[in-house]
């Protein structure tokens, strides 16, 4: 589970710290007390900044520095179907064996696949990730943030 | 391996408990050190369920045939098996409920129904403390919403202890009810009774004391007590789940109205009116957790054929040892008292900046079993300005050598995440 990649991101968070946002949220996790503080910077549908403060264990705040790292200067579509991807490994059960598509798209976030096996950690790798779809939703108001697949 | 004096013959006991020769995580031998969230269940009392199950299985206190007289037998002999071993005056002092939760909220909803001079209401106060586990926060704060009572606690001191210096002020003369933890789940602290119903009886509140942490590790005695009502929970004391007690002092059972309405809790029924039976019947509405009950009665026996005082004086034992040993680790911080004077045998600790879910995956991988997180008592973790712990709780079965485990066990989470 826990991944060289994971701890190398727990132990040098990107972009850790809050800076000028359009939206803030604040979400926990209350089986564990997990906490971020995210905000997001549009250039209009352009990721400009995902900014976040937390505290929690070494998988939601690895989870969120890979967030920044992989989100920051995407399009917003690009984005959302990062986060998709993501959630459906995060809920996978273990079941999903990360093939290169995924990883392409998934980056440093594919070393998360383990956690995916542990009911209890699934919240502690997502908190980020649904911290950021809230915002996104309130800086863009929720029909722009909702994805428009293709 | 570590001999201390007190301890029990744990090499004869774990043999009554079948998971604990369980491995985990390919071949790693388990270390159930979890015991305050549940303990784990012995062949005594699994004979007994599977036995009610294959030879006895009825409902309870309605029909006249053999196996439903049996499983009333069975029923209200376990009832008598808990007033024995909580010293209650009466047996029909003791309720069954679904847990130590629902025994709270049964007294919180009583009072909050009650006809003077028991009614809380806006001009009335509740009195809790800040160690409480969730179960006795939330019925009080609900009470207190509905009734527009006030609802006041103890802090808590620096060293894990109630902060009573301001008892005079907490208790008042508009207090109803005082309801507190007897052994903290989270700290592991004892707390000082008497002091607080000595208070609570001179400006006459009535007393509810959460046992959940006691019953299952010392001699519990509801007379010496001198509390009004007490609640406890099978799963931690080798019951099963889904079976708690409420004990309560048989003048206000009698006084005090039913919660849940239902089959059992009658007398008479009309379309326009019921009475209602004599507790504790009253407060046991529906069909109530049988096998659980029968169950718990078992768990009882076999804590009794060991001995209360024992168990209490085993996990002392351990308890000293496992503070002796933990301070050996580096970064370890416990959070609740440092000794094991006053104390129960569930220990908290924060591990430098380890969060607690880091520890307890690492350790899991060493197939060891803790607790991590805020264990049901948030406001703690804010008073010490920690995020949650890890704790680590002993029962009659563990061992030095677990202790033992813990500790090189965190040693390794620290090399992990160092």
């Amino acid at each position: 589970m826990y991944q060289e990649v994971i701890l190398d991101h727990y132990k040098n968070p990107h972009g850790r710290g809050l800076r000028d946002g359009d939206a803030e949220v604040h979400h926990v996790n209350p089986t564990c007390g997990d906490e971020i503080t995210l905000r997001v910077k549009y250039d209009g549908t352009k990721i400009e900044d995902v900014s976040y403060e937390g505290q929690g264990c070494s998988i939601s705040q690895a989870s969120a520095s890979v967030l920044n790292e992989l989100l920051v200067g995407k399009d917003l579509a690009d984005a959302q179907q990062i986060q998709e991807t993501f959630l459906e490994l995060m809920q996978s059960k273990g079941r999903v064996e990360p093939d290169d598509a995924m990883e392409e798209v998934l980056e440093d976030a594919v070393a998360f696949a383990g956690v995916s096996k542990y009911p209890a950690r699934v919240k502690c790798a997502l908190l980020s990730w649904m911290a950021w779809k809230d915002a996104t939703a309130q800086a863009l108001g929720s029909d722009a943030a909702e994805r428009k697949t293709a | 391996m570590t001999q201390l004096p007190g301890l029990l013959d744990t090499e004869a006991l774990r043999k009554d408990f079948p998971i604990l020769d369980r491995q985990v995580h390919d071949g790693q031998k388990l270390v159930y050190l979890d015991n305050a969230a549940t303990s784990q269940t012995p062949r005594q009392v699994l004979d007994v369920l599977s036995e009610y199950y294959e030879q006895h299985n009825a409902n309870v206190h309605r029909g006249v045939h053999v196996l439903a007289e049996e499983a009333t037998a069975l029923y209200e002999g376990a009832r008598d098996k808990v007033a024995e071993f909580i010293n209650a005056p009466s047996r029909n002092e003791v309720i069954f409920t679904k847990n130590a939760s629902e025994s709270l909220n049964l007294v919180a909803n009583m009072l909050g129904w009650a006809d003077e001079p028991y009614r809380v209401d806006h001009e009335t106060e509740i009195v809790i403390t800040e160690m409480e586990h969730h179960s006795n926060i939330v019925p009080w704060q609900l009470l207190a919403q509905r009734t527009g009572a006030k609802l006041k606690w103890f802090g808590l001191t620096d060293d894990g202890r109630l902060d009573l210096s301001d008892i005079d002020e907490v208790i008042t003369e508009k207090t109803k009810i005082v309801s507190f933890v007897l052994v903290s789940n989270i700290l592991g602290t004892v707390n000082p009774v008497e002091t607080i119903i000595r208070r609570a009886q001179e400006v006459g509140a009535l007393v509810c004391v959460d046992a959940s942490q006691a019953a299952p590790h010392m001699p519990l005695d509801v007379q010496s007590l001198q509390a009004d009502f007490v609640a406890f929970t099978g799963h931690k004391m080798c019951g099963p789940t889904g079976i708690g007690v409420l004990w309560g002092r048989q003048e206000l059972l009698e006084d005090l109205p039913p919660f849940l309405g239902g089959g059992e809790m009658i007398e008479t029924v009309s379309m326009h009116s019921s009475t209602y039976a004599p507790a504790p019947h009253k407060f046991e509405a529906g069909t109530p957790p049988i096998a659980q009950a029968v169950g718990l009665g078992a768990a009882i026996d076999y804590l009794s054929s060991i001995g209360m005082d024992k168990i209490l004086a085993h996990e002392h034992a351990l308890t000293e040892y496992a503070v002796k040993r933990l301070a050996e680790v580096p970064d370890l911080r416990i959070i609740g008292p440092t000794t094991a004077e006053e104390r129960g045998a569930a220990i908290s600790f924060t591990l430098g900046d380890i969060h607690p879910h880091d520890v307890g995956q690492v350790l899991d991988e060493q197939g060891i079993a803790v607790r991590v997180g805020h264990h049901c008592a948030r406001p703690v973790c804010l008073r010490y300005g920690i995020p949650a712990t890890t704790r680590a709780s002993f029962y009659l079965y563990s061992t030095p050598a677990e202790i033992d485990a813990l500790v090189d066990g965190l040693e390794h989470v620290r090399n992990f995440f160092g």
